[in-house]
């Protein structure tokens, strides 16, 4: 049932701002080199199999530009990132309260921390299920069931953050009366940051996924939605259509947000 | 409200003195180790304007006392009295620490007050540590030398009435810590501020105290407390700066 999206992971980090042009085309030049390689091997095996439920790179691409220029796809994506957006900010502010609470407060972290083992191993399909029973086939359903997938990943990882936290630029802080706001901006955000970064880009693959899960059992829009109308007519063009579709929509917002974001908030690494 | 009030009596007196007081500071138990008392009975007061350094083998409390000095560590049983300098304090740690993700500029312009007049003579400070090329530069980009550099000028930027530095010199080499005992000589004179430094480098401490607090090992007391008789000229000539040591530190 819940449709499988392979992301492309091989993208290289951009991490030093030094690094030049060429090294840029370089890198480029080994992602389109595999992603051809790829397409290729995908042709060849869908030419020499001739099974309809293999087709080959063209017709989907087909069927992809054919519900693009509908507008069918736009209104599909469009909806999936609106539901994508609203449970990735929420689960973020709320995991990153919790994490950063229970790293602060060790009571606090023994009490819940069982809790936390608990969400962490809840299987995704139960808390979607359960949120459409308990509280109806409705928008804020489908998002509440989402954020309870991604909240406990990201309280898991701001409390590590939390708890790396600095004491000796606390002490520092402390002695050169920066008062909290500037404690706050300076110095505590800061060393947050790589794991409030680390949380988002996993958090962003991790929301999508279930996203689509989530559309699939109780949602009228939305590519998840769409694949299961696909499924439910094995039109396998379709599907891989829509896959093709969401992942370069994805890789595009990982490039030209998450990345550059990264790259910023780690400038002043060696 | 009572000891409020004594306490602000106590430090209306005129001569301006910080005065130390710890009876006891206990490292509570960890694991299968006992309590550790670090300091016992140690006392002492601080002439306005000099320069005391404290010495003594590594582990025997002094870095424990600078933080119960500055108010980071209020487990202890006495009493600090800092005088009237007491909200003019900053300290210079034995590791930089320096906000990474600022850059040198940055790092000592945070140790200001927003809208402080002395955002105007940062520039001329990092002239005077000799980091002008460097005021854009992340602080991991620089050497160590330079780094305790900027810890210098952000202590200093403040104008304190008290500084207190921990070891801030250690493992450098010989050249570099040379050249930054000289520039602390220069930024002393300067501005002269109440100095408690610490280290356990004995020709350090003579060339840079006017006065020597020796802290025995184990549960520290001061075992010795005098005066550096050395001019300004004779502290950078080793040999006075050797002769003195001598005098200082014989073996009892």
């Amino acid at each position: 049932m819940a449709p499988v999206l392979t992301q492309i992971s091989s993208i290289p980090r951009v991490s030093n701002a030094s690094s030049g042009w060429s090294k840029t085309l370089e890198r480029l030049g080994w992602t389109l080199g595999s992603l051809l390689a790829f397409v290729a091997l995908w042709h060849v095996t869908a030419i020499v199999l001739q099974n309809k439920y293999l087709p080959t790179p063209v017709a989907v691409f087909d069927v992809l530009l054919r519900e693009a220029a509908s507008g069918d796809l736009w209104h599909h994506i469009g909806a999936t990132l609106a539901r994508v957006a609203v449970a990735f900010v929420v689960s973020m502010f709320i995991g990153s309260a919790i994490g950063l609470a229970l790293g602060t407060f060790r009571r606090a972290d023994r009490f819940f921390d069982t809790w936390l083992i608990l969400f962490l191993n809840l299987p995704a399909l139960v808390t979607i299920t359960l949120c459409y029973i308990w509280f109806g086939l409705s928008e804020a359903a489908a998002v509440t069931a989402v954020a309870l997938n991604k909240i406990p990943n990201v309280a898991v990882n701001m409390r590590e953050g939390a708890r790396s936290l600095s004491r000796d630029l606390a002490e520092m802080a402390a002695v050169y009366k920066f008062g909290w706001w500037k404690t706050l901006r300076h110095v505590t955000l800061p060393q947050l940051a790589p794991f409030f970064a680390g949380s988002a880009r996993s958090g962003l693959a991790l929301v999508w996924k279930i996203v689509l899960v989530v559309e699939a059992f109780g949602r009228s829009s939305g590519v998840g939605y769409r694949l299961n109308i696909a499924f439910q007519e094995f039109d396998v063009t379709t599907i891989l259509a829509y896959a093709l579709g969401f992942i370069i929509i994805v890789q595009i917002i990982e490039f030209t947000i998450l990345q550059p974001l990264q790259a910023r908030v780690n400038a002043w690494r060696r | 409200m009572a000891a409020l009030a004594q306490s602000s009596g106590v430090s209306d007196r005129s001569d301006g003195n910080i005065r130390i007081r710890v009876a006891r500071k206990v490292f509570p138990a960890v694991g299968a180790r006992v309590d550790q008392v670090v300091l016992r009975d140690v006392a002492f007061e601080v002439e306005p304007r000099s320069f005391l350094v404290m010495t003594g083998p590594s582990g025997c409390g002094k870095s424990t006392l600078l933080n119960i000095i500055a108010g980071l560590d209020r487990d202890f049983d006495g009493d600090i009295d800092l005088g009237p300098g007491r909200d003019r304090l900053t300290y210079i740690f034995q590791s930089p620490r320096l906000l990474p993700w600022r850059t040198v500029e940055e790092n000592i312009a945070l140790a200001l007050p927003d809208g402080d007049p002395r955002h105007g003579k940062i520039a001329e400070m990092l002239d005077r540590v000799g980091l002008s090329p460097s005021a854009n530069a992340y602080p991991e980009r620089l050497s160590l030398g330079m780094q305790r550099r900027v810890a210098l000028a952000r202590g200093f930027i403040l104008e304190p009435a008290i500084l207190l530095m921990d070891e801030p010199f250690v493992s450098l080499d010989d050249p570099t810590a040379h050249s930054l005992r000289q520039l602390l000589m220069d930024l002393w004179r300067q501005h002269p501020t109440t100095v408690i430094f610490v280290t356990h480098d004995r020709a350090e401490a003579v060339q840079l105290g006017t006065r020597i607090l020796r802290l025995a090992p184990g549960q520290a007391s001061v075992i010795q407390d005098v005066r550096v008789e050395l001019s300004p000229a004779e502290r950078a000539d080793k040999s006075a700066v050797a002769a003195e040591q001598a005098r200082i530190f014989q073996p009892a």
